[in-house]
């Protein structure tokens, strides 16, 4: 009995650590955050400590309201188009040989080495009217004069699903590599074809990572800030730019603060609806 | 022609020959065996009948017609396959019914066949259960289920039984042999369990390094191996290394044995192998001459209760003994013993 209880403390200690790490950098920080949502203002200096809701009451404003739905709808959009193209991309990596893969991998996470910064104004330059891809185009003779397209919606959406793809795929890639071979091959030798197969095996038995692999992307878009500045426009911004605008150009860390808090009520609230329709739909099936 | 043809069929994969231009005639109807041990291009060539591989060379016919290029899909063949592969999003029904729905099949025309099915299989009234909630013998049975639900031409196993224990196993090995009587489909089992092909099969292929070693039924090949590897794989076996005689009897370690038939390659002066089953082996206390005799030394004895098992070196050479404890020679460890190899149960192998 003794000897039970000296092995269960070390394990325990051994849990401690990262329970005060997390304690000390995120849930403390977390909490001056909440703290600081419900403080005054002072205009031209900083804020002090009070407890309103003044901060909370600017969200009922269309401007407000008009750029946390252009943010969710822009997530949503981004999750969407990087696992429609991420799933299938990560199923055909799967069938390649074991060299090919890791080749594709390794460019992959290359790719992740590369900052939103760097992303950002790449691509701000590769969509430029001057010096882009349009060029090219023109110079092909597949378009009359060069084009910019940037800043706009559409190169908005290109950087971030540039940014969220490899995080898919890498997201994507174990389950999909764990996947048995022979539960496709089942479906093929009942005359389902490739395609078929496809659709109605692969897709609905990784079911909880494709719904893993939206929430992720959509998390990680809601808190892109610098590629919505750089290649969207101003009514493109989505609320992480605000809160940034908020916080650091007009000094507004109350207000900041109530978004971010409110910014993340409102992405659990949708993942936890993701993940209930997800359940009941497992259920049903 | 009715049945499975393979013609000259080979598959490599990079360097490596799985298999290895084999030419098989496998009549209708019947339950075939591929049997050899892993890595012997069994499973390969289970996988190139249903149309998973591509063969790098050769043709596969079914009933007359060429199915080579054939892609899986449209082969019409129920497999079997080693992990069962059901699938985890489907309900039994819902997983019999698979190939019906691909074909658009109305709901309940699924519903009917599937439950016709699990009748088949004598799992009546499972069809709402999920798969998660069967037992390891419901599992084998649905997925029988599943292969058969499309009236395939062909019904292939891939060592379906090899995740159940002992006495499910042998369960399952009857019950597939009754069905397949029942529906009279031609049916191919890939087993390394040279057991499991000698009580199920109609016909056996042994195969070894991506080649047929033997085709035949299963106690032809027990009793008349084709060569050494097939004496050695199917049960155990006495293998004797030995010279031919000008009267076609076959000398070991100098004493003449009488064999039970003399294939042609074997020419007076070649070297050959004899093989005789332990079961075949007669021990008699002490030394004696005579022809078809071996005398040497006990080295063990093992009863193992059913059988006993006598162990004897003849100048360097074990030979093994099984008997029954009615015919069990009274010997033990360190007494000198000779071995009679009845002629009848003398085979002799020239590879």
């Amino acid at each position: 009995m003794t000897a039970g209880t000296n092995r269960e403390t070390p394990r325990y200690g051994v849990l401690g650590y990262p329970t005060l790490m997390l304690g000390v950098f995120f849930l403390g920080p977390f909490g001056i955050m909440v703290a600081v949502s419900f403080f005054h203002r002072v205009p031209g200096g900083f804020y002090e400590p009070a407890f309103e809701l003044a901060n909370y009451a600017r969200f009922f404003t269309p401007l407000f309201v008009e750029h946390l739905v252009l943010s969710m709808y822009v997530a949503v959009l981004v999750a969407v188009i990087c696992v429609s193209i991420g799933f299938p991309f990560t199923y055909l990596l799967t069938r390649l040989p074991r060299r090919t893969q890791v080749l594709w991998l390794v460019f992959l996470l290359s790719v992740l080495s590369l900052s939103e910064v760097i992303v950002a104004f790449s691509w701000s330059v590769l969509l430029s009217r001057t010096a882009g891809v349009s060029n090219l185009l023109a110079w092909a003779g597949l378009m009359d004069k060069p084009a910019s397209w940037t800043p706009g919606f559409p190169a908005m959406l290109l950087g971030l699903t540039y940014l969220a793809f490899p995080y898919t795929v890498l997201m994507l890639y174990p389950p999909l590599s764990r996947l048995d071979p022979e539960l496709g091959e089942a479906a093929r030798t009942m005359g389902a074809s490739p395609l078929r197969t496809f659709f109605t095996v692969v897709v609905p038995v990784l079911r909880p990572a494709i719904l893993a692999g939206l929430i992720m992307v959509f998390v990680f878009v809601l808190g892109a800030y610098l590629i919505p500045q750089i290649l969207g426009r101003p009514q493109h911004w989505t609320l992480s730019v605000l809160i940034t605008d908020q916080a650091i150009y007009q000094s507004n860390l109350p207000f900041a603060a109530a978004m971010a808090v409110f910014l993340l009520a409102a992405s659990l609230g949708l993942i936890a609806l993701t993940l209930g329709i997800g359940r009941r739909a497992g259920l049903r099936s | 022609m009715q049945g499975l043809v393979l013609d000259n069929v080979s598959k490599s994969f990079g360097r490596v020959r799985a298999v290895a231009e084999v030419s098989l005639d496998l009549p209708d109807g019947k339950l075939v065996c591929f049997l050899g041990p892993s890595g012997c291009g069994k499973t390969t060539l289970l996988r190139l009948i249903a149309g998973l591989e591509a063969p790098s060379a050769g043709r596969i016919l079914i009933d007359g017609e060429d199915i080579t290029e054939l892609p899986a899909h449209r082969r019409n063949v129920g497999m079997v396959f080693q992990s069962l592969a059901l699938f985890p999003h489907l309900t039994v029904a819902q997983n019999i019914a698979y190939g019906l729905r691909i074909q658009a099949a109305g709901k309940d025309e699924q519903r009917k066949r599937a439950d016709e099915l699990l009748e088949l299989v004598r799992l009546p009234g499972l069809g709402d259960r999920h798969v998660s909630q069967l037992s390891g013998g419901q599992r084998q049975r649905v997925a029988t289920a599943r292969a058969l639900a499309l009236k395939p031409r062909l019904f292939l196993l891939d060592e379906p039984l090899s995740a159940l224990d002992a006495k499910l196993r042998e369960e399952m090995q009857l019950e597939l042999t009754l069905l397949q009587r029942r529906l009279g489909i031609t049916t191919i089992l890939v087993t390394h369990d040279q057991r499991e092909a000698m009580t199920m099969s109609d016909l056996v292929v042994v195969m070894a390094e991506g080649q047929v070693q033997q085709l035949g039924p299963p106690l032809e090949i027990y009793r008349n191996p084709a060569n050494r590897f097939v004496a050695d794989f199917i049960g155990t076996s006495n293998l004797l290394d030995g010279t031919v005689g000008e009267d076609g009897s076959v000398s070991i370690e100098g004493r003449t044995i009488r064999v039970a038939a003399r294939p042609p390659e074997a020419t007076p002066g070649g070297r050959v192998t004899v093989s005789v089953r332990p079961e075949d082996v007669h021990v008699l206390p002490g030394a004696h001459d005579g022809a078809n005799r071996l005398s040497g030394t006990v080295t063990f004895v093992r009863d193992v209760g059913a059988s006993v098992e006598t162990y004897i070196d003849c100048a360097g050479t074990t030979i093994v003994s099984h008997a029954t404890p009615k015919d069990r020679a009274s010997v033990s460890p360190g007494d000198p013993a000779t071995v009679e190899l009845p002629q009848p149960a003398c085979v002799v192998l020239t590879t």
